[in-house]
């Protein structure tokens, strides 16, 4: 339960909540106006994270170099393997595959399926369980334009609108001509879709959306479409072989330049694995797990942008490294949730953001960074909540929702959120809750194309690991879609490469050599590896005494 | 204004550890020096890799959640499961029925269920477990898969069902039978398909492909929002 001082500005929500509720019960009016261009612009420059003035530092090596990009993705590039080339023999291969798919999240599972239907072998690789990752914990929807009053056009304006018009157009263009077609092809393999009584979509707007265009398996949509997609990979008869628990640590190259292969590493018996492959799919999601600014994270444990270095190292270039998504609700109170996910459906379906003195202050469903850079003012300017942990937040209405939509609506549409408080005696049907940004998404990654290519031959990436079709803004419910369209067509076309034929020629880590070399130039301490493959969250006066650390920042 | 933190002694793998009060078991181990490899995924309980067995001081009962949820209590005694080994029928959904007939085949333990409700009581997603497996051995198709739809994978009820079912394997193929078969479909899905097909959007697609900056942004302010 909230302490007393919190009620007393609970009190305050709920002097002005009858006239909130009055306002949103007029159909076709919007309860606090939307910004102008002129006023996005400025509160973003004025309080969103990207823009403080420390934010990204220049990055030093590799096909980027010389780019202002985001600390910690500077820090995790400018890094050694874990290796020297001499130190691994390349002539003896535990595993040799046509198709080698990095990471099961969605996007990984969904390019396993297609290449193993192809035909080829193929193989999947992953940190954790098959699964656990970003895509499992998604919980408001994925976009597609399917509805009569919608068209891939509109969807297609409001991408690139909500990406500041930074996206590449061709990617934007698959991702919203592909998109009915998807949600088609995740029914069929038996994904449950929220439907009305004759089958049609239950269908609602997000942050950035100008139509009805989210589709939802209650507020499980990440595990909604993950544990189908799991499903039909554990239960495939074999053909798909998958490794969990290992984790890859660098990519293989022949002496063409075409990439051969990974190297992975089991984290439990610190061995390192050779694996020899025609083409690669990197789909190792996000980030989250840097800390970002020190910002709390909605993120898996595994977030921790493996994916990248691996690319970057082996000659892939990163696109939009400079902008990082926060999400605008993140759990601030109690303490065991803070940096957890309050999902954007709790203002899809009309809980609106209130402030220390009972104030809807912005229009609840901006584009992410907007809404965000909205609560990040409101708390510096006095007007949010402070928790006793010393944290800051603003409201967010939820009781409003059962009072606009019917009693029932939060327990029938958001039963992980109203489950996540309970554990911690708070009922969000009666009381406000207390949220902050927190780090959410990657905007940016490694640049494909529209086959989900990068410029390194049978080198593809495919969702939150790669850039460019958000551009700088992803858009709620544009995620779990891209990883599903490019997901598949990493997995189609890498799988197509393959039967018209790939010849490899002699492996090679030469890359890793010349990279570290570069690294040294630079005098970066030895001990500093990447990638991290796991966060360390070990207090110091523990860490002061376990002596044996081998690495900077990572015990794994 | 952060204020001290009292502290309590929990157990981990049999060894006394002193850790802030009002830590989830993921934290306590975290706070002791572990850094975990197995046994923990998204942390925020939508993953269900956390699963956990623990026993409260001066309480008999083993008791199961998620330790990414469970607030540890001074004298608690913790250990990790890494994940709950289970057997996995292999099937093609494109030919099979949505019929009892089909469970009968892939999952004949689910009638050996004694109606314990153990597995209710153990899971840590407040599910009625025991429910969804009546509703099985019926051939409620539907039932099941609505009862059980916030299930996680988390193996609990597994762990302790007397009769070794699997649940969580068998409601998966429940969901999956009824979002392909049972579940009436979208008719403007249908269409748009077809529209995408005939290339009816190809025209304006190519448009904003070749329009100018400055035109695109006039164009996104101007776009009608039209929310339900
Ligand atoms: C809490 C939360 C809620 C969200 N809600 C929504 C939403 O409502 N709508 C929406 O569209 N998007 C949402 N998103 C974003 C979206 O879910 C993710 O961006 C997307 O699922 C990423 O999918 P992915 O397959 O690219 O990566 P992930 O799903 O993160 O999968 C990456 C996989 O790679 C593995 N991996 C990482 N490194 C390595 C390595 N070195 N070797 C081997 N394996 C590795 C990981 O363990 C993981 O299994 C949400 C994200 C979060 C965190
Ligand atoms: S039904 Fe079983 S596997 Fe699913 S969440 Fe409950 S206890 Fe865990
Ligand atoms: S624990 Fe096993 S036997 Fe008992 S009710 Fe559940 S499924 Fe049936």
């Amino acid at each position: 339960m909230y302490p007393d001082y919190m009620m007393e500005s609970i009190r305050k929500v709920e002097a002005t909540r009858p006239q909130r509720l009055a306002i949103a019960k007029k159909m076709g009016k919007q309860v606090f106006p939307s910004m102008t261009e002129d006023e996005r612009e400025h509160i973003l420059t004025t309080y969103h994270p990207d823009y403080k003035k420390d934010a990204r530092k220049e990055l030093r090596i590799g096909p980027n170099k010389g780019e202002m990009i985001t600390n910690e993705v500077v820090d995790i590039m400018e890094s050694y393997p874990r290796y020297k080339s001499s130190d691994l023999d390349l002539s003896k291969v535990d595993y040799e595959v046509d198709v080698l798919v990095i990471g099961a999240g969605s996007a990984g599972l969904a390019a396993a399926l297609e290449a193993g239907k192809r035909g080829v072998k193929t193989l999947l690789v992953t940190k954790l369980r098959l699964g656990d990752s970003n895509s499992m914990m998604a919980q408001g929807g994925i976009q597609a334009a399917d509805q009569s009053d919608d068209s891939p056009t509109l969807h297609y304006l409001d991408v690139i609108g909500g990406g500041h018009f930074d996206n590449k157009k061709d990617l934007v263009e698959a991702l919203v001509m592909d998109a009915p077609k998807s949600i088609k092809w995740l029914e069929d393999l038996g994904v449950m879709f929220d439907k009305n009584e004759d089958g049609s979509m239950m269908v609602k707007s997000g942050g950035g959306t100008c139509r009805n265009r989210m589709h939802s398996t209650r507020d499980y949509t990440g595990a909604g479409i993950c544990r189908v997609l799991r499903d039909e990979l554990y239960s495939n008869g074999g053909d798909i072989k998958y490794l969990e628990y290992v984790s890859a640590t660098d990519l293989i190259m022949d002496d063409k330049g075409q990439v051969a292969g990974a190297i992975i590493y089991h984290i439990e018996l610190k061995e390192y694995f050779i694996i020899k492959a025609k083409t690669v799919i990197i789909a190792t999601g996000g980030f989250g797990r840097l800390h970002i600014r020190n910002f709390e994270t909605t993120n898996h444990y595994g977030a921790t942008g493996d994916g990248l270095v691996i690319g970057y190292r082996a000659g892939a270039n990163m696109l939009f490294m400079d902008s990082v998504q926060y999400h605008p609700t993140g759990a601030v109170f109690p303490e065991q949730i803070v940096g957890f996910l309050c999902t954007e459906k709790v203002r899809s379906l009309g809980a609106q953001p209130i402030n220390h003195d009972g104030e809807l202050f912005v229009y609840p469903l901006e584009p992410r960074d907007v809404e965000a850079s909205s609560f990040i003012r409101e708390c510096e300017e006095g007007r949010g909540v402070s928790t006793p942990s010393g944290l800051k937040g603003i409201w967010l209405d939820s009781p409003l929702i059962d009072q606009i939509m019917g009693e029932g609506t939060i327990e029938k549409n958001l039963p992980a959120m109203l489950r996540q408080y309970q554990r911690f005696d708070i009922d969000i049907r009666k009381y406000p809750m207390l949220v902050f940004p927190t780090l959410h998404y990657q905007n940016g990654g490694l640049e494909i194309n529209a086959k989900a290519e990068t410029t390194i031959p049978g080198l593809y990436v495919a969702g939150e690991a790669s850039g460019g079709v958000h551009g700088r803004n992803r858009l709620m419910g544009n995620s779990q879609l891209d990883i599903i369209v490019f997901g598949r067509r990493a997995g189609i076309n890498a799988a197509e490469k393959v039967l018209a034929g790939i010849e490899l020629g002699k492996l090679t880590l030469k890359h890793l050599d010349d990279y570290s070399k570069e690294v040294e130039k630079l005098g970066i301490d030895k001990k500093r590896i990447s990638p991290l493959i796991l966060p360390d969250y070990i207090p110091d006066h523990i860490k002061a005494k376990q002596m044996t650390q081998e690495y900077l920042g990572t015990l794994v | 204004m952060s204020i001290e933190k009292k502290m309590v002694t929990v157990y981990i793998m049999g060894e006394p550890q002193q850790v802030p009060e009002g830590s989830t078991i993921i934290m306590a181990w975290e706070y002791a020096g572990f850094q975990l490899k197995k046994g923990i995924g998204c942390r925020e309980g939508f993953c269900g890799a956390c699963a956990t067995v623990y026993r409260e001081k001066g309480d008999y009962k083993l008791k199961g959640g998620l330790a990414c949820q469970t607030v540890v209590t001074d004298g608690m005694s913790l250990v990790q499961i890494p994940f709950v080994p289970s057997e996995k029928p292999q099937y093609d959904l494109k030919n099979l029925e949505p019929n009892i007939d089909t469970f009968k085949e892939l999952f004949p333990t689910i009638f050996r269920c004694v109606a314990c409700n153990t597995c209710t009581k153990a899971c840590p997603q407040d599910i009625k477990v025991m429910d969804y497996i009546q509703q099985l051995k019926r051939g409620d198709i539907a039932a099941a898969a609505d009862t059980s739809f916030d299930c996680i994978r988390c193996g609990l009820c597994a762990l302790r069902c007397p009769a070794d079912i699997v649940q969580f394997n068998a409601a998966t193929l429940a969901q999956r039978l009824y979002g392909k078969y049972l579940a009436l479909r979208s008719p403007e899905l249908e269409n748009r398909l077809k529209e995408i097909d005939d290339g009816k959007f190809d025209a304006e697609i190519a448009e904003l492909n070749n329009m100018g900056h400055d035109d695109l942004v006039t164009k996104y302010y101007s776009r009608q929002i039209k929310i339900k």
